[in-house]
């Protein structure tokens, strides 16, 4: 299995979701900001934590606009997997290729905590380790973290069983305690917990692992 | 541009005591232009040259065979096995946060984490160090909320896990916090990279983000005392952004791979200036800036604030100049300007040039070698008042009021503003005591810590100098780590005052005298004085960040205690209730000595800490507090209940030096208490783990309302 991690200037949880990759199974190759394409055969792309180009404007609004951000749409046009926590997630809603927006955490802080997050589906390559309704715990360390979307979005996501995780308990504000999002073809996630930062018993627990050796096995066989 | 004329009055608003400009008239045998007084201002000032505290630092000591660069580089480096090497440093941005506090803390972040990659070593773990006024002080709030922002917009962006720091209160700091920032940072040992300047003719070339009119003569303020103008000296105060740091940091890393690297120097307090000053003389060289080079923010400055700016996110690199090429590649890259300002030339001088007409033409050497140095006279502390009688308190209602003030409730409000995770190296985050990361790709840990209790230090600053660096040696040993080095940052009022001066020198004698003893020399540091407002200093504060290994193969201590463990205490305990916490928060008294510190003691029962790891499952020093605050922060740690054998206010509350708290089950108490014997460590039974309530004799409160309180106090105060 090919993965690819994608890196911005100003990512800083590249190394660690490609470590995560790694461990998992997955050959991982490092792709730069200014590239136009993909390495050939890449079956997963990882959209990395961190401040892409600093943030200064909308968090990942920026990165969404990169050279290499167009080579990642025509990826998951295609009917490729792409994961992203954090600014991940921010850049992929910048994007286009899930719906709603990241805003500023309710309470106005950063934070960086573990949460409690229940497995709303298991209907993805990304959450089928998971049995439906479990608890996981992930860490979380964002400023802005806020899921928003109109109502009739948050309806559809979830009349399609789109939401991948909940907050147990809210940390952000995020409508109706949205945690990750899958896309239409089940192929994208974005989430904004860290779950590369749970893949490894001395750090941080192993709630997150369960998503990426599943993610492999998932892929082999898809 | 016409630049002004040099009056007494321009001397004085630059720092320059009237003896010192006759120095400088008999050094260049001429009055100085504008931008060289500007220059010998910032090379000068107390922040930069260290006049008042050189002689003693001297004193302190800085070898070991585990040291590879002492004090004197942007950081210090520590051999850690396997040809790899820690460098770090702790540096204060105490003025410049005070006056503005998100930016300055945040650029005191990105200094420190620019002292570290400046040095070859990829930044990976912070601290933070901080002390407020007292909560009622109108000013303390923001400064809270803005420190805290300031540090974790930083940090958090940059890509740095914040694993530990302190945060204190007392009206002592009302007019001047304290902001210490602590990096370390990893690197290959034999590829570390240093300031000083090598080769003639070499171009010096100018790294990173442009150069504004920010910050045009910190250093100097930061030398000064502050009275009511102080809100004049915001425009003094630097503008961060991390996220040219954190290219920075990448292009250099990747730089210097390319073996492009002569010498390099970050620019940090006077800019351009300290750091050509810097270069140059460490390489015995002299120094040529053709300042029409240096990329500018806006048009029209002048040589004067080219020279004095502290821009953030800056370097000064002497380069190999066959590797032009590859060098500007690197940073076309990254985004960030390349050019080249100057070049090194033979003779003793620092020549500054703008379009052709030279604004600066000095001896370089002299710029920092024949800087100022004091012997400012000064004066013992007197011993502290003796201890008046305390009454006995009801245990419980002692903890409690511990548990609810902001020095000792616990301060996840601030924590979780920082990133403590980035890197998914993190072991044991921050909290209390020691934070661990692990040496990423090996089973190596480092252990990071930093301490002071100013309290110690104002009744008895030898004393507490040596208890500083005692209790960061504890709070190491209590994770399992063998404590290696030691940076410290000295933060004081005004050394021109002999009662202050005093105050310094006995903490230099503690520290250097405890850092010889537990054999963790000081690798590097920084000393911030001045700390004053309208003429009140602040308590001596000389923080103390250690810095301490778990090797390959040996288990760190980290576990929690268990329903039905032992409690130990390993040290002996006299019940000292002077410049207690208990003495200082619940009778607001400061009476009293500070605890003296049985440095062989400390050793012993750190050694026996660390040779017993295997039959400890859980293991915290007791320092301010006491007994039952720290029995406490164990139970509460766990969730799970503690009984204390003792109701007597001196023996839970009493802070004698060189204890540990040890939780384990009966059969390892057993173990422990015969091998204790064996090697002459005191060890007693000072109660158990059980259930879910804390018991301390007759008196007790349930965990979870002891926990509620703990939590809570520190959110409900500052939320």
């Amino acid at each position: 299995m090919r993965a690819a991690v994608l890196v911005f200037p100003g990512s800083n949880c590249d190394r660690d979701l490609a470590t995560a990759f790694r461990a998992a199974g997955f050959e991982t190759e490092m792709v730069w900001h200014k590239e136009t394409s993909l390495p050939d055969r890449v079956d997963l792309v990882g959209v990395p934590g961190g401040f892409s180009y600093g943030d200064y404007l909308r968090c990942g609004a920026i990165a969404a606009n990169s050279p290499i951000c167009r080579a990642l749409k025509d990826h998951a046009e295609r009917g490729g997997f792409v994961f992203g926590p954090c600014n991940g997630f921010q850049i992929l809603a910048e994007t286009g290729l899930l719906p709603g927006a990241l805003l500023r955490n309710a309470g106005l802080k950063y934070i960086c905590r573990t949460v409690g997050l229940k497995v709303a589906t298991t209907d993805s390559v990304f959450t089928g380790a998971y049995a439906e309704g479990e608890e996981i715990q992930i860490p979380i360390a964002h400023h802005d973290g806020n899921y928003f979307a109109d109502a009739d979005t948050l309806d559809r996501l979830e009349g399609e069983d789109r939401v991948a995780f909940r907050y147990s308990d809210n940390p952000n504000g995020s409508a109706r305690d949205i945690a990750g999002i899958l896309s239409e073809n089940r192929r994208v996630l974005g989430m904004m917990p860290h779950p590369e930062r749970a893949a490894d018993a001395g750090h941080g627990g192993t709630d997150g692992q369960r998503l990426f050796a599943h993610l492999t096995e998932a892929l082999a066989t898809a | 541009m016409q630049e002004p004329a040099i009056t007494p009055d321009l001397i004085a608003a630059h720092g320059i005591k009237p003896d010192e400009y006759e120095r400088i008239l008999e050094i260049i045998g001429r009055e100085p232009t504008f931008t060289e007084l500007g220059i010998f201002s910032a090379m000068w000032n107390e922040h930069c040259s260290y006049k008042s505290s050189k002689k003693w630092l001297r004193t302190l000591p800085t070898e070991g065979p585990q040291v590879i660069c002492g004090p004197g580089e942007n950081a210090g480096v520590v051999d850690i096995g396997d040809g790899q090497a820690v460098v770090f440093k702790m540096e204060s941005h105490n003025h410049p946060s005070y006056i503005e506090p998100y930016q300055g803390a945040a650029t005191g972040v990105g200094g420190i984490l620019r002292d570290v990659f400046t040095m070859g070593a990829r930044p990976v773990a912070a601290m933070n160090a901080l002390s407020f006024g007292e909560v009622a002080h109108p000013k303390t709030r923001q400064l809270v909320h803005g420190v805290v922002e300031g540090i974790g917009g930083y940090g958090n962006a940059f890509g740095v896990p914040t694993v530990g720091g302190e945060t204190r209160f007392d009206p002592a700091y009302n007019g001047n916090c304290l902001v210490n920032a602590f990096a370390a940072g990893l690197a290959d040992a034999d590829k570390i990279f240093y300031s000083a300047a090598s080769g003639v003719g070499r171009p010096v070339v100018y790294l990173g983000a442009k150069t504004g009119r920010d910050g045009v003569g910190g250093a100097t303020m930061a030398s000064a005392e502050f009275d009511e103008s102080i809100e004049e000296k915001r425009p003094t105060v630097q503008v961060g952004d991390p996220f040219t740091e954190k290219r920075l940091m990448e292009a250099c890393l990747e730089l210097m791979q390319t073996g492009a690297v002569i010498s390099i120097q970050d620019m940090g307090a006077a800019g351009l200036t300290c750091s050509a000053v810097e270069m140059g003389d460490k390489g015995d060289l002299g120094v040529r800036l053709d300042l029409e080079k240096v990329p500018t923010r806006e048009p029209g400055m002048t040589a004067y604030e080219m020279m004095l700016s502290e821009s953030q996110e800056r370097m000064l690199m002497v380069l190999d100049p066959e590797k032009e090429a590859a060098a500007r590649a690197v940073f076309d890259k990254w985004d960030l300007d390349f050019a080249i300002v100057g070049e090194t030339i033979p003779e003793d001088r620092f020549l500054i040039v703008l379009n052709g007409e030279v604004k600066a033409d000095l001896p370089l050497k002299a710029l920092s070698g024949n800087a100022p140095e004091y012997d400012r006279p000064w004066v013992e502390t007197p011993p502290a008042a003796p201890l008046e009688e305390v009454p006995q308190v009801d245990p419980i209602d002692g903890l409690k009021a511990l548990l609810r003030c902001p020095n000792y409730s616990a301060k996840n409000w601030l924590y979780e503003q920082y990133d403590s995770q980035v890197m998914a190296d993190t072991v044991k985050g921050p909290g209390y005591g020691a934070g661990v990361i692990r040496v990423h790709g090996t089973d190596k840990m480092l252990a990071f810590t930093s301490d002071v209790t100013p309290r110690y230090v104002a009744a008895n600053p030898e004393e507490g100098g040596k208890q500083a660096v005692a209790e960061a040696y504890r709070n190491l040993c209590a994770v399992g780590a063998k404590p290696l080095a030691t940076t410290d940052n000295l933060n004081f009022g005004n050394p021109e005052k002999p009662e202050i001066m005093g105050q310094f020198v006995g903490a230099i004698k503690g520290i250097g005298a405890a850092c010889a003893a537990l054999d963790m020399p000081i690798v590097s540091g920084n000393v911030s004085l001045y700390n004053e407002t309208d003429g009140t200093g602040i308590l001596p504060t000389p923080t103390i960040g250690a810095v301490g290994l778990i090797a390959a193969g040996e288990t760190p201590i980290l576990g929690q205690p268990r329903d039905g463990h032992v409690l130990l205490m390993v040290g002996e305990a006299s019940g000292h209730l002077g410049q207690s916490a208990l003495l200082a928060e619940v009778f607001n008294r400061t009476d009293g000595d500070a605890p003296a510190v049985d440095l062989e003691a400390e050793r012993r029962n750190g050694d026996f800490i660390r040779a017993q790891r295997d039959y400890i499952r859980a293991c915290q020093d007791i320092s301010d507090g006491g007994l039952a605050y720290a029995a406490f922060t164990m139970a509460e740690a766990a969730g799970v209940g503690v009984v204390l054998d003792s109701d007597d206010t001196a023996t839970l509350f009493g802070e004698d030096q060189g204890r540990y708290l040890v939780s384990c089950n009966f059969d390892c108490a057993e173990w422990l208490m015969a091998e204790a014997s064996k090697a002459g460590v005191a060890i007693r039974t000072v109660g158990k783990f059980k259930g879910d309530t804390v018991r301390l004799d007759g008196s007790e409160a349930p965990l979870a309302e002891l926990s509620a309180l703990y939590r809570g106090a520190f959110a409900e105060t500052f939320g």
